[in-house]
Order: structure tokens, then sequence, then C-alpha cells
């Protein structure tokens, strides 16, 4: 089985939060919430201060606690690409899930269920990549599956220094940032 | 320097995490109490049954449905996705604290309402043919002893599940490090026994004033502990309650211990009640009027020093719904960042 992850290098990425607007068109985001964001990060001192800016979304753990904390089934493990996805018609809006998620990824869609980042799952089983990888202007974003030697993402990973978000929270992100 | 600026300000999610209100402590609260009630009815159900001894509860499952009904009814208002409750309780997800909750508490029902017709209540204002039905199944369980040792195995066994589930259900949660902890697990069980205790204590006082001498209110009442001399009651739960409330002390200490000398993000969550925003609702709340002076006014009633009153059993149950107020709010607002 695949394992779809993103890789998203921070020397090219400017913060113009294309991703986050292609997102909110393309899954049809309700106002005043965002399934991707822009985080910058600032560490050091002057005169050798570093900044990292992130395009952030859902890691699509490998070991989501978002999926084992879900009462319902609702909150699960695509069959393609070990994508993590919510079934809204089996959400129950518990928000177990939103306390279960160290990165914070997921809201309350205001009709109830809870609601996050899809990798946009219905664009890439049709060959697409995601909206926010499309629509990225500096191509700092790559998508692609983790398991295959020869895709972009592997390669990249293998050539370039990288880190995930939060390691220590152990549930295994699938969201890599270049350095 | 080490400074994050985010975009992100999803409602329920930023600057810090709060998706769950007052209907969760309340939940948690009224779940304990539950548990607390029936494990000390199965323990009496047991202990008459070997013993032969006049002790009983008859009123404390009736409570116990009424009070888990009001807890479900909060649980229910915090969903936000309403329609679709019903899964909860057709769907079993082994890995789901929640989801073992809402199958002990379908169990819960039916082991509360065994205990309720073990001992129907004395006369009541309507259902009279209702209630003749009821000590007909009563008179029935009683001739079967093993039936009766069965619920009241049941009422503890469950009542210990419940109690510990409500500490699961946030304990098991790695991403809030405040909660992170088995030892809450324990720490809701005694919790809610203490805060059961203070209940039938309070409980056993308004009996000893009296309501109405001839009136329903008071053949309910009197009903909770119908067997017993409410003297010996008030004792015998002020000592309960002493433990429990001791055995509780421990084991927030043993939890803070756990923090302090655990990870940074433990240390950082526990910073939140030792000298963070909620130190004072902690210490002040939950610790010192809900353990300490309970202990310290309880002991000098028994020791004859001063008048019986029901503050004691008031700040318990004021302390055990801090706890779970406390722990619900600073809990949401730690995590790994």
């Amino acid at each position: 089985m695949a394992r779809l992850a993103m890789v998203i290098d921070t020397r090219l990425c400017v913060g113009c939060a294309d991703c986050v607007v292609a997102c909110k068109t393309e899954n049809d985001v309700p106002e005043g919430f965002c399934r991707d964001w822009i985080v910058e990060q600032v560490q050091g001192a002057y005169p050798t201060p570093r900044l990292e800016i992130r395009s952030e979304r859902c890691n699509h753990c490998d070991h989501p606690p978002c999926v084992g904390c879900c009462p319902t089934g609702a909150s699960h493990v695509h069959r393609y690409g070990g994508v993590v996805l919510v079934d809204h018609d089996a959400c129950i809006g518990c928000k177990a899930c939103m306390a279960a998620c160290p990165y914070d990824a997921r809201f309350t869609n205001p009709k109830g269920y809870a609601d996050k980042c899809t990798f946009c799952i219905h664009r890439v089983e049709k060959g697409q990549k995601p909206a926010c990888v499309s629509v990225c202007p500096t191509h700092c974003m790559h998508f692609g599956d983790l398991d295959d030697p020869e895709s972009e993402v592997a390669q990249l990973l293998r050539s370039r220094p990288n880190h995930a978000l939060l390691p220590a929270a152990g549930t295994g992100p699938r969201v890599f940032y270049l350095t | 320097m080490d400074e994050i600026t985010s975009t992100r300000m999803n409602h329920g999610i930023d600057p810090a995490l709060h998706v769950w209100g007052w209907e969760i402590p309340v939940y948690l609260y009224l779940g304990g109490i539950v548990a607390g009630l029936m494990i000390l009815a199965g323990y009496h159900i047991l202990k008459a049954g070997r013993q032969q001894e006049k002790v009983s509860y008859p009123y404390a499952p009736v409570l116990g449905v009424v009070l888990l009904s009001l807890g479900m009814g909060a649980l229910f208002l915090d969903l936000a996705h309403k329609v679709q409750v019903w899964r909860l309780y057709t769907t079993f997800a082994i890995t789901s604290p929640m989801s073992w909750g809402s199958w002990i508490l379908q169990l819960v029902y039916p082991a509360l309402i065994a205990a309720a017709i073990l001992h129907p209540p004395e006369r009541v204002p309507f259902g009279q043919a209702l209630l003749a039905r009821v000590r007909g199944w009563s008179a029935w369980l009683h001739d079967r002893p093993r039936l009766v040792q069965t619920i009241g195995l049941a009422n503890l066994g469950l009542g210990i599940a419940l109690g510990i589930y409500t500490g699961i259900l946030l304990g098991a949660f790695g991403a809030r490090p405040l909660w992170n902890s088995a030892i809450l697990g324990p720490l809701f069980l005694f919790s809610g026994l203490s805060t059961a205790a203070a209940l039938m204590h309070l409980l056993a006082m308004v009996q000893r004033r009296g309501i109405d001498d001839d009136g329903y209110a008071d053949a309910l009442l009197a009903g909770v502990f119908r067997l017993m001399d409410p003297t010996h009651c008030r004792h015998i739960m002020m000592r309960f309650d002493a433990s429990f409330l001791t055995i509780e002390l421990a084991i927030i200490a043993l939890w803070l211990i756990g923090l302090v000398s655990g990870s940074a993000v433990q240390q950082q969550a526990a910073a939140l009640i030792l000298g963070g925003a909620w130190t004072a609702a902690f210490w002040a709340g939950v610790v010192i009027l809900g353990i300490l002076m309970p202990l310290l006014l309880q002991g000098l009633e028994l020791a004859g020093r001063i008048r019986h009153t029901v503050i004691p059993a008031i700040l318990v149950l004021a302390g055990g719904f801090i706890l779970r107020w406390v722990l619900v709010g600073a809990g949401q607002a730690t995590g790994w960042n």
C-alpha cells in the first residue's frame, strides 16, 4: 500500500498563503476556518537568527491518535495511501480527535462534524496533485508515495536535510520540511 | 529566541484548544458520583447477603439512574453532530476509551435498575399498581440469593469500571501532557467514591432533620437509609469519606510527582497548576476546600470537638466538581508545542 506524504522546501516557501486559498476554494472550507495555514518560526539571536516559513496541515500520521480514539470509526485511515480521513456522516462531533491531535490540525465544521486536510484525496485518486501543491508559485511543495524509492518525495528526503513536526509525540507524521 | 507566528485561527482550537466546555466536567462529575453510588450499593448488597447485616441503600440505585441520565444529557449537549449520537451505541471501537464508556454505560443502567428493584420504596405518590408489581419482582429476587449476589457484584464491578473510565477518558490523550497519566483513572474513581459518600452523608443529614413527617418526600429520603440509624450512617459515611479523601490526596501527590519529574512538556503542563493560570482553582478549590477542610472538619466532628454539620459533605461535593472543571479546562490548554 502506498504511503502518501508531502515534502515542503522551507528555503523556497515565501509564506504567500496561496496554498491556504487554494485549499479553501477547492474544499469549500467554511469562512473563518482553515485546513492548512502558514507558520513563521524565528529561532536564535541577532546577528544570526534563523527564519523558517512552513505551510502546515494535518500530518496524516502513520500512527494517528485521532483514529484510535474515535468512538464511532468516523476517523479512519483510507485504503489508498494511508490518508487519514473523517466520514462526516459517522462523526458524532464528540471532539475527542481534536483533543488527541498534538498538531491541533482539526476543527469542528459548523455542520457539526470534525474537519481537516484530506490531502485532496478526491483529486489524488484521479491522478491529480492536492490543490495546495498544484498552485504553489515557488514550487516548494511536493507530493508522492514515501514507500516508492523513485518518487520525488523519497528522493528529496534522501538528498536534503529535513525534519517533521513534533517527532517526540510519536505519531509518525508524513509531512516533512526540507531545511 | 524561539518565536512562532501562525495564520491559523480556528474557533475552539486557537489560541489554545478549548473544545470542551461545562458539559464534559458535569458529565465526568455525575458519572463519578454514580460510580461511587454503585460501588457503595454493590458492597452493601454483598455484605448484607453474607452477614445478614441490616444495612442497605435502597435509593442509591434510583439516585444513580437520575444522576447518570443528567450526566448523559450533558454529554449529549456537548456533541456537535447530535443527529448521529446513535452511532455511539451501535459501534464498538476497542482502542477508544469513549467507546468503552458508552458500552459500560449501557450495562450500568440495567445493573442500577436491578439493584433498585431489590429495595422498592415504602410509599409512592402514584403508580401503586407498578409498585405492587416491583415488590413482587423484589420478593422473587430475594428468594434467589445467588442472583442478589450477582446484582451486588455487577454494581460493584461496573461502578469501578465507570469510575476508572471517567479518568482514563482523559488519561488516554497522549497529546495533552497534563492528562496523559493512567493515574487519572484511580484519581477519578476515589473522587467519585468520596463525592458519593458525601452525597449519602448529606441525604442522611436531611433525613435526620426531616422535611415532612408524613409526606412522600420524607418517606423517600428515609428510604435511603431505611434500615439504618441515621447517626450511625453519618458516622459510617464520614469514615468512608475520610478514607477516600486521604487516598485521593495521595493520588494527587503521585500525579504531581509524575508530572514534575516527567518530560519537558509534562513539566510545562504542571506549571499551569504550580504557579500558572489554574493554580488558585486547583489548590484552593480542589485541595484545600475539597479535601483538607472536609478532612479536618470530619476529624473534629468524629472526635466530638465540634458540632456535626453538612459543611464537610458540601465541600467534598464542590471539590469533586472543581477537580473535573480544572482538569478538563487546564488539560486542554496543554500540548506538545
